[in-house]
């Protein structure tokens, strides 16, 4: 499992970026994660939760968001969701989807800071 | 507490750095013309059987080389040292993947450009490895017929993120009772048009057109970086 070192890859960032912005405090660090990035939420969570304690984001939830898995559908020739994971189909025609354009996300979009 | 808090939108990507890393390394392979595969599996499917003949085979026409990344021991690296390739080990300790920074490091003092073609081996691990970009050009995952066809449901990441299947083990395949029409299905539901190839490292069976499909690609790609041509000793034969 490699959630600890996402954890302490947000960790880093969100500090970076805290300093950045001036903040005296972190209250929530807000992430997007997609059901393709190789990461599970429970365990992330559970590893952020550790790794945060003693570090100056020790205060700080991670609040996640879970982006839809979507891809370009070659048949309806536009953006269209996908049946799941296990099958990377258009959920409107169910032609195979090659192109993912989400569900791979694991970024930090925003900082709620004092 | 009356501390008014604000919502400030920032946007990173959490592997940035893996990325910024991987990036440069795919610059540093292009220019040196060092076509880069890596191999993904799950521990036992057979990475290094099928390494140790595919670097066998192409060293008599390629300059091949090889990086295997392990948690422990470099036995993996004795092995395919055997093939006359240079190889090196990467002992991740603790680590269940290879991140673009360990590949960096372990390239130290290596002469790229003596090089045509550089395997990556990765960790033994389906989960792990599919976030981190090596910046490799082929990412290729392996099957043992031995383990159930449906490991591609079971680990769709990391079939998504490869652009080759290689089955292997397909010598043992009537005695794992390998269902290989599902396996097939699995894997094109998890990542549709993936081409496949189905082999056996301990008979040779299928190697050609797996080495025959590699050595159009490295062709392809030195022809689009203007480099050097593809000569008909680097055709399969």
């Amino acid at each position: 499992m490699h959630e600890l070192s996402i954890a302490l890859g947000i960790l880093k960032i969100a500090a970076e970026q805290a300093e950045h912005l001036g903040a005296k405090r972190v209250v929530s660090v807000h992430l997007r994660l997609g059901p393709l990035s190789g990461v599970v939420k429970d365990a992330l969570v559970f590893s952020y939760d550790l790794a945060r304690a003693g570090t100056p984001l020790g205060d700080a939830r991670l609040v996640v968001e879970e982006s839809p898995l979507e891809g370009f559908c070659q048949v309806c020739q536009g953006p269209r969701p996908v049946v799941s994971c296990h099958e990377l189909a258009c959920a409107s025609c169910g032609a195979p989807v090659g192109e993912i354009t989400s569900g791979r996300e694991l970024e930090i979009v925003a900082l709620e800071i004092v | 507490m009356n501390e008014v808090t604000r919502l400030v939108e920032v946007r990173e990507r959490v592997l940035k750095h893996n990325d910024v890393v991987a990036r440069a390394l795919r610059s540093r392979f292009a220019a040196a013309q060092v076509y880069t595969v890596s191999l993904v599996s799950s521990p036992g499917a057979g990475k290094t059987a099928f390494l140790e003949e595919v670097l066998r085979q192409l060293k008599p026409r390629h300059n091949v080389a090889a990086l295997v990344g392990d948690l422990a021991t470099d036995n993996d690296a004795a092995r395919l040292a055997r093939s006359g390739a240079p190889v090196r080990q990467i002992t991740t300790g603790a680590v269940c993947h290879l991140e673009a920074e360990m590949v960096a490091r372990a390239l130290e003092g290596w002469d790229l450009a003596s090089l045509d073609l550089l395997f990556i081996e990765n960790v033994g691990n389906l989960v792990c490895p599919a976030s981190f970009d090596l910046g490799e050009n082929l990412r290729l995952v392996l099957l043992a017929v031995t383990e159930g066809e449906d490991k591609p449901l079971k680990y769709p990441s990391i079939f998504n993120t490869a652009d080759v299947a290689v089955i292997t083990k397909c010598d043992l395949a009537a005695a794992a009772e390998f269902d290989r029409a599902r396996a097939l299905a699995n894997i094109h539901a998890v990542r549709p048009g993936m081409p496949v190839f189905e082999l056996s490292a301990r008979t040779g069976h299928g190697i050609d057109a797996w080495l025959s499909f590699l050595e159009s690609r490295v062709a392809t790609s030195a022809a689009i970086a203007g480099g050097r041509p593809s000569t008909p000793e680097c055709q399969a034969g």
